[in-house]
């Protein structure tokens, strides 16, 4: 009795002890564990959808009934849309144009990288515009244009000119939505530039100015070399946020005048949303991949590079 | 330092400095104080088309109440409270996690799965948006607030995952070998030593997913459409339709629907900046 219940007392630590190491993971199976919950999320939401987009491309569908097999058809389809062509050249525009965020984000930078009372609130206002939501920054930059009370007129005419209604116009509407992008890519491009200022290295910079070097010479030669992640960053995200547009052409526009400022990633949802064209919706969200992927391969190109 | 310090430059050169920066900061806000400007104004001056002169009576408070009272707009807020907070607790967590996995463990498909996390990061909205639509309704929380809790912890994971696997990889190993040699599990290797150690990163990232996922608009269109569960991007946009002639309203409403990011910003301005330049000093 006393025998057999000591031992059932051991065996019962032994299990404890057992049951403790088989809950302790080996080193290798640890990083797994770590890994898996980001990884399911990740891959239910991000990685299967894209291939899921990619393959409904081929197909003709209105959301709710049967799909069909229509091969490339989505694709030739695009290709004589004018709305297509429409978009395609107004992401074009977003995308060299927004390409004046990183150098305006660097004067500003400079301009204010100095130590005077105050500046860090300085620095903060002009972030400012990056923090608010670009619904917001639509309203606002709707409010500036608007032809009867817009402050943008009031100026024009105080030079003397006639008020322009920017967003009710096909030639300007873009223009005047990427402005109104612009206005916190250059500022999120500022706080990088500022950032790499702050770690610019003060031993080189002495070096260059006793070998007489300054203004604008020093900041070719000197000074952007050593500004490079800050560029490269700068470049990437503002390539991204061109090709991303679409909270201010729905906010601002709607695509309109008749489909003058859509892009991409707008026409996208309207033929999907409001036509019920998901299939060539797909394809249209397959073609902005496809040349947002020419970037993101860059991006991670550099990346492994610099890993390895 | 670059430029030059302003303070070894002449006194002339200061003072117009000084001058300048807030003359630039006025030229820079402008768009944003002619709304705040608005917000305040009596129906009768925007009627009047006084937009631009002093108001002829300051309707600050009348304006604000009836933001509040009038429309859904505390709704839409909470809304919004109540699908970011999980949301950036969620892809936090996640994330810290598969930082660490991917920081600090050599195995062959690493930088493969980091690469995939940093690009699916990067990927257009519409490429995901049909599949994660229809998922979304398959799931039967189309139109409730998990439908933007779940999609936004997904997606903010390939950001977040970046975020801390790029701070955790300058850690010192040394400290994680020597709790291995001591028997240490790796749990709590990851709870006793690398959490406490990523506190300030923590601070940075959350702050900044707060802002993204606050300001999302094009998810909130997607996957959702009531009022109940509609979070304040989108539900300003609604707004804006039904409300046309009252610019006061809307420029009211839109100011309280940037104050919270912008609030948690002016609080949390060092984290927020280190969190947004983490990748530009290194990289």
């Amino acid at each position: 009795m006393n025998i057999t219940g000591n031992s059932q007392a051991l065996s019962n630590s032994r299990a404890w002890i057992s049951k403790k190491s088989d809950f302790r993971i080996s080193k290798k199976a640890a990083p797994w564990i770590f890994l898996l919950p980001a990884l399911v999320i990740f891959t239910i939401y991000v990685v299967y959808p894209i291939l899921d987009s990619i393959w409904l491309s081929f197909f003709q569908w209105d959301g709710i009934g049967e799909k069909t097999w229509v091969g490339l058809d989505n694709y030739s389809q695009l290709l004589g849309s004018k709305e297509f062509r429409t978009a395609l050249i107004n992401n074009v525009i977003w995308l060299v144009l927004f390409m004046l965020a990183p150098p305006l984000g660097l004067m500003i930078a400079l301009f204010l990288n100095q130590q005077v009372y105050g500046i860090r609130m300085v620095k903060a206002l002009f972030f400012f515009p990056f923090v608010i939501s670009q619904v917001v920054v639509g309203l606002v930059f709707s409010w500036f244009y608007d032809p009867s009370f817009g402050l943008l007129n009031i100026v024009i005419s105080w030079f003397g000119g006639d008020s322009v209604s920017i967003l009710a116009n096909e030639q300007y509407v873009t223009y005047g939505i990427v402005a109104a992008g612009l206005w916190p890519q250059i500022a999120y491009c500022m706080i990088l530039y500022l950032t790499g200022l702050n770690n610019l290295d003060p031993e080189q910079l002495e070096a260059a100015r006793l070998d007489g070097s300054r203004g604008l010479k020093m900041l070719w030669y000197v000074v952007l070399p050593q500004l490079k992640p800050a560029t490269f960053i700068a470049i990437v995200v503002t390539v991204i946020g061109a090709l991303r547009s679409f909270d201010l052409v729905a906010t601002m526009t709607a695509g309109g005048p008749w489909g003058s400022s859509t892009v991409l990633a707008y026409m996208m949802y309207e033929e999907s949303i409001f036509n019920y064209r998901m299939g060539f919706g797909a394809s249209v969200a397959v073609v902005l991949f496809l040349i947002m992927d020419i970037y993101i391969a860059y991006f991670l190109w550099r990346m492994i590079r610099s890993e390895k | 330092m670059f430029p030059q310090p302003i303070a070894k430059a002449s006194f002339g050169v200061n003072i117009s400095y000084r001058i300048a920066l807030p003359v630039s900061i006025v030229l820079w806000l402008l768009p944003l104080m002619a709304v705040m400007a608005t917000s305040v104004r009596s129906l009768a001056d925007i009627n009047a088309g006084n937009y631009w002169g002093l108001p002829t009576e300051w309707n600050f408070v009348e304006n604000y109440t009836m933001v509040f009272t009038s429309t859904p707009m505390a709704q839409y807020m909470f809304n919004s409270l109540l699908i970011t907070l999980p949301s950036v607790a969620g892809a936090v967590a996640l994330s810290t996690l598969a930082g660490f996995a991917l920081a600090k463990y050599q195995f062959k498909s690493n930088v493969w799965l980091f690469a995939m996390f940093i690009g699916g990061n990067f990927v257009p909205f519409q490429i995901l948006m049909i599949p994660v639509r229809d998922l979304t309704i398959q799931l039967g929380i189309y139109d409730t607030h998990w439908a933007l809790i779940m999609f936004h912890i997904a997606f903010q994971t390939g950001f977040c995952t970046l975020f801390m696997r790029n701070f955790i990889v300058g850690l010192p190993s040394e400290l994680i070998e020597a709790a291995r040699v001591e028997g240490v599990s790796e749990f709590k290797i990851f709870w006793f030593i690398v959490l406490p150690l990523v506190r300030p990163a923590l601070a940075a990232l959350s702050v900044l997913v707060f802002t993204f996922i606050w300001n999302d608009f094009f998810w909130a269109l997607v996957l959702v459409q009531s009022d109940e569960v509609r979070p304040v991007t989108a539900g300003l946009s609604a707004l804006r339709g039904q409300w046309l002639a009252s610019w006061q309203l809307i420029s009211a409403g839109a100011i309280v629907a940037a104050l919270p990011p912008v609030a948690l910003f002016f609080m949390m301005q060092r984290h927020f900046i280190a969190g947004l330049t983490l990748g530009a000093t290194k990289g």
